[in-house]
């Protein structure tokens, strides 16, 4: 009795148990919603992904207390896709065929989304990925709630040129598509405003790097000629730490070069003294110590949820709460689950952010964001220096590149075209 | 702000010559100050940068505290009434102090206050705003970084002052940042052409790299300066030549040590014991795991021996790494001598088996380990910039290579050891438990990789996946240095990070590390043993 009791229990506690769940053919289809988590939990990208997955399961539970989705409660699937992109694929193919799940949050680097891709295209499903990227892509059956280039990196260097007066780009990054990318555009961008090729200097490194002592003298080098300098890093996951240490114990302050980082927040400081590396900089569309009373509410109900008050918050948390926010609002205005109904009806669809201010859905599947600058402090967290004055469209074809600049996405009907190309009015990209 | 600070210049100076007042120290009454240091919680930079000028402006002595404790981050406002007070965290609480008199206030809930913001640009105000009043301090720290604010911001304004102070500078050194300074000063300035040439002999003499960035705006102009420049810059370059190649040996060396620290570990378990221990990147991490366990319990129970704590955690990581391999091998190993591929499976899944108890004890953020003082930081030589982290791990490495050697050459462990891998069967024929020596040496290869995850620590991030970044690293080491040989290992270290770092400038981190591989897989089709191949039939038992 005890044990059919449990079970019973865990069938509708949704949370921590979707997984073990998950291998039993549901025995209450119809009276749950299922949600997959597609979040490595091992490997390299454990490191930032299982807080994703954790934000997920917490954003389920406070749903369910307020009654859930269509009146069903929601039950999450979490699978282990362990770093590795094409498991991402086969796990997000069982999680739509087999578990059946009505939507999918997760993915972080661009790698396992563009491996997971064909699939939910294939399969009609819907991926919400709430990492800032490189753009350049729109599909019908994702959502990008974290930031475009033009949300994260360009408002970025413009801060820089007009605040501190940079005038010689130091553009490094972690070797593949991301950081190439967004090196392109910002490399395009700032050729555009005048900077001349060899006032910038492009630098990549290997996942993992941690031996950066040569880099980081070239850095200085390249700093001491004679005008400001400033380097705007897309390194990416681990090799951060070993970087900002070498750039403490070389003596680079961030009054003389400043660095600022579009993969570093919260969660990555965690790991590091940094006392030394106060001034440096970060560009995201969330800080954990943004001034707004939605920001507190969240990071109470975080703390108590994990049942510790250690557990920060960071800009992706903030792009999964209003994925999440986003796909419970447009499922209840389809009155459905089904794939068709929520794409058509989740366009437009506003959600408030963890900012104060709200998020929209954009035809192009791109959210509207604010860009926050924040200054690195002695304990850890950032303090908002800057702040976009409204909100910006995230941009999913750069301007900046010459086979993108001509391509827009809008998934409203009757268009429904991710790369329609308004010189030659056709859907179907470049033209050449 | 150029008006500004000459102002504060003027201001200063009129307090040198005031007699029988201290250098500097203006003083303003409390009247003055106060609205100006309200002024300071201004809503946005442009107008927190006025109220720093203003403050500067009145060359009061207790001026530089403030904006200290400003640029600090230590300064606070309440939100209620907008008073500022220097505040220092106690619990939720902020102990505060007032900026002007020092005088102790109530404490301020941590809620009710407000940090007012600094930026990068602020900063550099406040520093040099600051060091127009403190040339003069009687503390000689305050007036070298003085004089290191002026050569940054070379200000021609100040050349006047720098003149003050050089004059009465007995300190040699800081004498030589002065001037430095003001030759800066005297080339950003509108003086004629040969007090800017003899500014440009001087920044010549003084370090290259500055002088480089000082030197460069300068190479464009017309007539005798120009060409001054231009030659100081032709050999200046030529100098910084030289030292990029020190400094690609130098850091060679450095990288060396760090692949030498992780491969030499293995250079036991599976060069001396031939086990292909995947294993053995996790011994490092639980290695570093250690010092940060140390150092957490030395945060919480002694703070003052935190300076300590890498010698404490040195031992601790030893034997816990070392603990952790002789459990593994009595478990797991022993079972599969002379079965390579079996050895090989078994011990990558125990690889995964330890990250993931790490990653669920831990978590799989990073954890924080953190640098004791005499760890942190660099000094110059010459031109080079040497961090003491590296150079401390450079001199670590080398020590526990020549430990090693010594306890396999010198100890009776060391000799059994020997006499087991070389001849099993006569070893124990002679009375040596051959199982418990192969323990102790997979505990000692263990222990030494534990002990290389302390050094680790200070330099490289510590998280579950620590010892994924080093395992191919170390297995290349050994192999190229030639397996059975610590010499080997030693010298395969050295080449290849110094391989390394040539590679680098040229071909970048990418494609200099893929050279590197080319280059050993190359050398591996000539020499199969490595470096130092073992002789005799040893090797092939």
């Amino acid at each position: 009795m005890s044990s059919l009791t449990a079970r019973f229990i865990g069938t509708f506690a949704a949370a921590a148990m979707g997984a073990a769940l998950a291998f039993s053919p549901a025995v209450a289809a119809d009276d749950t919603i299922k949600v997959g988590i597609l979040h490595s939990l091992s490997g390299t990208m454990a490191i930032s992904e299982t807080t994703l997955k954790d934000t997920m399961l917490f954003l389920i539970d406070e749903q369910n207390k307020k009654g859930g989705v269509l009146g069903k409660k929601l039950e999450a699937v979490v699978v282990d896709p362990a770093s590795d992109w094409p498991l991402f694929a086969e796990k997000a193919r069982q999680l739509i065929e087999q578990d059946k799940v009505a939507a999918v949050f997760g993915c972080w680097t661009s790698s396992s989304r563009k491996s997971v891709l064909p699939v939910f295209e294939e399969l009609n499903s819907m991926l919400f990925y709430p990492v800032q990227y490189e753009g350049e892509e729109s599909s019908r059956n994702v959502f990008y709630t974290g930031a475009a280039p033009n949300q994260q990196a360009i408002p970025a260097v413009d801060y820089l040129a007009k605040e501190e007066g940079v005038e010689r780009w130091v553009l490094a990054g972690t070797d593949y598509v991301y950081p190439q990318t967004t090196n392109k555009i910002l490399k395009a961008y700032l050729n555009a405003k005048g900077v001349k090729d060899e006032d910038i200097m492009i630098n990549y490194t290997p996942f993992g790097h941690s031996d950066w002592q040569t880099i980081v003298s070239d850095i200085k080098k390249f700093g001491s000629a004679g005008k400001k300098t400033a380097v705007v890093s897309t390194i990416n996951g681990d090799a951060n730490v070993p970087f900002y240490k070498e750039l403490a114990n070389q003596g680079i302050k961030a009054e003389d070069i400043p660095v600022v980082a579009f993969s570093v927040g919260e969660e990555e400081l965690a790991g590091l003294d940094t006392k030394p590396l106060v001034g440096h900089l970060a560009a995201w569309n969330y800080f954990q110590s943004v001034d707004a009373d939605a920001n507190a509410e969240f990071i109470k109900e975080w703390h108590a949820y994990t049942k510790n008050d250690k557990r920060v918050t960071n800009d992706p948390m903030e792009a999964t709460y209003i994925g999440f926010n986003m796909w419970v609002k447009a499922v209840e205005a389809a009155g459905t689950t089904d794939s068709n109904a929520v794409i058509d009806s989740i366009v437009g669809v506003s959600v408030p952010n963890l900012s104060g201010g709200s998020a929209t859905m954009m035809p192009n599947h791109h959210i509207t964001k604010p860009v926050l600058i924040g200054e690195v402090q002695d304990d850890g967290q950032f303090d908002i220096v800057y702040q976009t004055p409204g909100l910006v469209v995230g941009d999913e074809w750069s301007d900046y590149l010459p086979g993108s600049k001509d391509l827009i996405s809008d998934w409203r009907k009757p268009m429904s075209c991710g790369n329609f190309n308004v010189v030659s009015g056709k859907c179907g990209g470049v033209t050449n | 702000m150029q008006l500004i600070r000459l102002l504060a210049v003027f201001l200063v100076l009129s307090g040198v010559f005031a007699p029988g007042m201290e250098a500097g120290a203006e003083t303003v009454d409390d009247a003055t100050l106060r609205p100006l240091i309200q002024a300071l919680a201004a809503e946005n930079f442009d107008e927190t940068t006025k109220a720093v000028s203003g403050l500067a402006k009145t060359g009061d002595a207790r001026v530089s505290a403030i904006l200290n404790a400003l640029t600090a981050g230590d300064l606070y406002i309440v939100k209620a009434d907008k008073a500022v007070f220097i505040g220092k965290r106690d619990g939720s609480d902020y102990a505060a102090t007032d900026p002007l008199t020092g005088a102790k206030l109530a404490p301020v809930p941590r809620n009710a206050a407000e940090k007012i913001k600094v930026n990068n640009r602020l900063r550099r105000d406040i520093a040099a705003a600051i060091g127009g009043l403190t040339l003069m301090s009687d503390n000689p720290a305050e007036r070298r970084s003085a004089a290191e604010t002026i050569l940054k911001t070379r200000d021609p304004e100040s050349i006047a002052l720098l003149d003050q102070a050089i004059a009465a500078e007995k300190d040699s050194g800081i004498k030589a940042v002065m001037q430095q300074a003001k030759a800066a000063a005297v080339l950003n300035s509108t003086a004629p052409d040969d007090a800017k040439i003899a500014a440009i002999a001087e920044v010549t003499a003084g370090n290259s790299r500055d002088a480089l960035g000082l030197l460069t705006p300068l190479q464009g102009s017309d007539g005798p300066v120009g060409d001054a420049a231009h030659s100081a810059i032709d050999s200046i370059n030529g100098k910084l030549a030289l030292w990029n190649g020190i400094q690609n040996i130098v850091y060679g060396l450095s990288l060396g040590s760090v692949l030498l620290l992780a491969a030499i570990g293995l250079a036991i378990t599976f060069g001396v014991m031939g086990v292909i221990n995947m294993a053995h990147g996790e011994m490092v991490m639980i290695g570093a795991y250690t010092t940060f366990v140390v150092q957490q319990i030395i945060r919480a129970s002694a703070p003052g021996l935190f300076d300590y704590s890498l010698l404490i955690a040195l031992p601790a990581a030893f034997i816990v790494s070392g603990a952790v391999g002789v459990v593994i091998e009595r478990g797991i190993i022993r079972f599969l001598y002379g079965r390579p591929l079996e050895t090989l499976l078994a011990t990558w899944g125990i690889s995964l088996v330890l990250q993931q108890a790490i990653r669920s004890w831990f978590g799989a953020s990073n954890v924080q380990v953190g640098n004791p003082s005499w760890m942190a930081g660099s000094f110059d030589l010459g031109l080079l910039t040497l961090t003491w982290s590296r150079l401390w791990i450079i001199v670590f490495a080398l020590s526990v290579f020549a430990v090693l050697q010594l306890v396999l050459k010198k100890t009776m462990l060391g000799l059994r050891m020997r006499a087991v891998t070389q001849n099993r069967r006569m070893a124990s024929a002679m009375g040596i438990r051959t199982p418990w020596v192969d323990a102790l040496t997979f505990g000692l290869g263990s222990g030494i990789a534990g002990i290389a995850g302390v050094a680790l620590s200070q330099i490289d991030n510590v998280s579950p996946n620590l010892g994924q970044g080093y395992i191919i690293d170390s297995f290349v080491v050994v192999v190229f240095g030639g397996v059975g040989n610590l010499w080997g290992t030693l010298v395969g270290a050295m080449s290849l990070g110094i391989a390394n770092k040539f590679l680098e400038p040229f071909a970048g981190a990418v494609l200099g590390k893929i050279l590197v591989l080319v280059l050993i897989i190359l050398f591996i089709q000539k020499r199969p043993r490595g470096l130092f191949a073992l002789k005799g039939r040893a090797i092939e038992a």
